[in-house]
């Protein structure tokens, strides 16, 4: 791991104040399961980094409130988890967090730090000698040749196809979430749909924060459709794997058994959070079956790009949207 | 805590590390780059925490940071100022009684090479306090971040299960 300048900071305005001051090259330290976990790869070389562990501003998370529910960037994904009003209220967004990682991972990681968690495409973390426009701009893309299984098949360019494989945002992003930030010219917000960019030209560019922001916080407004969500996750192994597919879906069924507000993203197969409206779409009106379920899954997945080792993702994503739509409709009733 | 060493206003290539380990009060001198495992393993000697995949894929490194279980080996050592680390060293009673969660991977067979056992303990004791072991699915779920590549699965859900049945 290269050197660098460490500075611990307990307040947000500490912390805009460090960051600013330490310059370009340096990072915000929440939980670290990122950023470290890169550090001692050397795929991040930080000249410094502005520790916000402790930052009381941060910390906290109120899910009571009548319009919108609010999360600190540095409360812990464990402790969220298990929020008893989430999991009542808003199933698909406690399912999101602790359907991810371990729960080792989840005392240490924030929610703030997830939404910024970087790729896992094996060439990216691999390091040198593989091509890598994201991590080294200008070399080459070693996925588009390669092991493409886990690459994207949504929202990618010529210049790189990882995914964004946050559990967290995926989620959010059906909620219509706002991120709040804070940086040395001011507070502003962003729709969550807005913080992740696609790759474009310029991959190694994977939010739009400006320099010296930090994610305050991230808010959700109140909506019937929580409680008719579900978050369902696909992996290799049962448990502590990222998603192969995942599908956030959140419904209201009118009197008639009807779909009537309906809200559905997926994860594991785009390049950043992924809302699906042609999905939603298809549902919306319908009454849930097997065959509207399974035509909402195939509008999630029409447009598809695959590569040579992923397209069993489009059948996969598109049961999964498909079981998720029909899980989400069965906690809606009742 | 001190700040010495410093570059620019506050900040440190190296720093004062203040914390107890299994109980004791410890302090030294850390690189801001060292993690806890490392700081455990070859600056104090406790050696429970195994070094597995040093990335927080396997869980071998579990301990606990003020009563959660963490991976180590993710752990910045400069984060644990102030706070109390407990490792598998620090679970055994007063005389070297085994803890019961200790006695049931005995009885239960959960372990084979042991190279994961002191993560599960660490694991499957946190497992127990969160009341995250109420049937073998929950085990299984929760437990998930501690990978046992001899496979002793079986015997491990066994062994938490038993513990969280005699605490009821
Ligand atoms: C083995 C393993 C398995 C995992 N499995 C999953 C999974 O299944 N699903 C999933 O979703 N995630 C998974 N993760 C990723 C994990 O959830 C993230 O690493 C974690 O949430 C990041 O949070 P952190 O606080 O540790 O962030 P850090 O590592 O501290 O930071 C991550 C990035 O965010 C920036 N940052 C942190 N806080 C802020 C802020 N407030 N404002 C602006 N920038 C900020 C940092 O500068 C850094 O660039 C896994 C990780 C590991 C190691
Ligand atoms: S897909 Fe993106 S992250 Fe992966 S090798 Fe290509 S450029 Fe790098
Ligand atoms: S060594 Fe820490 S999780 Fe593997
Ligand atoms: S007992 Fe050998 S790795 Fe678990």
């Amino acid at each position: 791991m290269r050197p660098f300048a460490y500075t611990k900071v307990e307040t947000l305005a500490e912390a805009v104040d460090a960051l600013a001051a330490a310059g370009p090259q340096a990072r915000l330290l929440a939980g670290g399961t990122t950023l470290y976990d890169l550090m001692k790869l050397e795929i991040e070389t930080p000249s410094a980094v502005v520790d916000v562990h402790r930052v009381a501003d941060l910390a906290g998370f109120d899910t009571s409130g009548d319009r919108e529910l609010v999360f600190g960037a540095g409360a812990r994904m464990a402790d969220v988890a298990e929020d008893g009003r989430l999991r009542r209220d808003y199933p698909a967004l406690s399912e999101s967090l602790w359907r991810a990682a371990s729960q080792q991972l989840r005392n240490m990681a924030t929610l703030g730090g997830n939404l910024l968690q970087r790729t896992r495409c094996p060439y990216f973390r691999g390091g040198e000698p593989f091509a890598c426009n994201k991590r080294s701009p200008g070399s080459g893309c070693a996925a588009q040749e390669g092991l493409d299984r886990s690459n994207a098949l949504f929202g990618g360019s010529e210049a790189c196809i990882a995914v964004y494989p946050g559990d967290w945002a995926t989620a959010l992003v059906a909620f219509d979430a706002e991120v709040d930030v804070h940086g040395p010219g001011g507070a502003r917000s962003l729709p969550l749909a807005r913080l992740h960019r696609e790759p474009g030209d310029t991959p190694q560019h994977e939010h739009n924060l400006a320099p010296g922001e930090i994610i305050t916080r991230v808010r959700v407004p109140v909506t019937p459709a929580g409680r008719g969500s579900a978050y369902l996750k696909i992996r290799d192994r049962e448990s502590y794997a990222f998603a192969l597919v995942s599908a956030a879906v959140a419904l209201t069924l009118d009197g008639d058994g009807r779909v009537d507000e309906c809200r559905i993203a997926v994860g594991g197969v785009a390049t950043r959070p992924w809302r699906v409206p042609a999905a939603e779409q298809a549902l919306r009106g319908n009454a849930i079956t097997e065959a509207s379920a399974r035509a909402a899954g195939e509008a999630a997945f029409t447009g598809a790009r695959p590569g040579r080792a992923n397209a069993f993702k489009i059948e996969l994503g598109t049961r999964t949207v498909a079981d998720a739509v029909r899980l989400a409709g069965s906690r809606a009733v009742g | 805590m001190a700040a010495t060493a410093s570059t620019a206003a506050g900040s440190a290539h190296e720093l004062d590390l203040a914390c107890t380990v299994n109980g004791e009060p410890v302090r030294l001198r850390v690189d801001t780059r060292e993690s806890l495992l490392d700081v455990l393993r070859e600056r104090l000697g406790v050696t429970g925490p195994k070094k597995g995949c040093d990335h927080g894929q396997c869980g071998a490194c579990t301990v606990h940071l003020d009563g959660r279980r963490v991976v180590s080996c993710l752990t910045p050592a400069v984060q644990v100022t102030g706070a109390d680390v407990t490792t598998v060293e620090g679970v055994a009673g007063p005389d070297g009684e085994l803890h019961p969660l200790q006695q049931a991977f005995i009885d239960h067979d959960a372990l084979q090479c042991g190279y994961c056992t002191p993560g599960q303990i660490m694991s499957g004791l946190a497992c127990l306090a969160e009341g995250h072991a109420g049937d073998d699915d929950e085990v299984r779920e929760y437990m998930s971040g501690n990978l046992c590549r001899c496979g002793a699965y079986a015997g491990i859900v066994a062994a938490v299960r038993a513990v969280a049945e005699q605490g009821r």
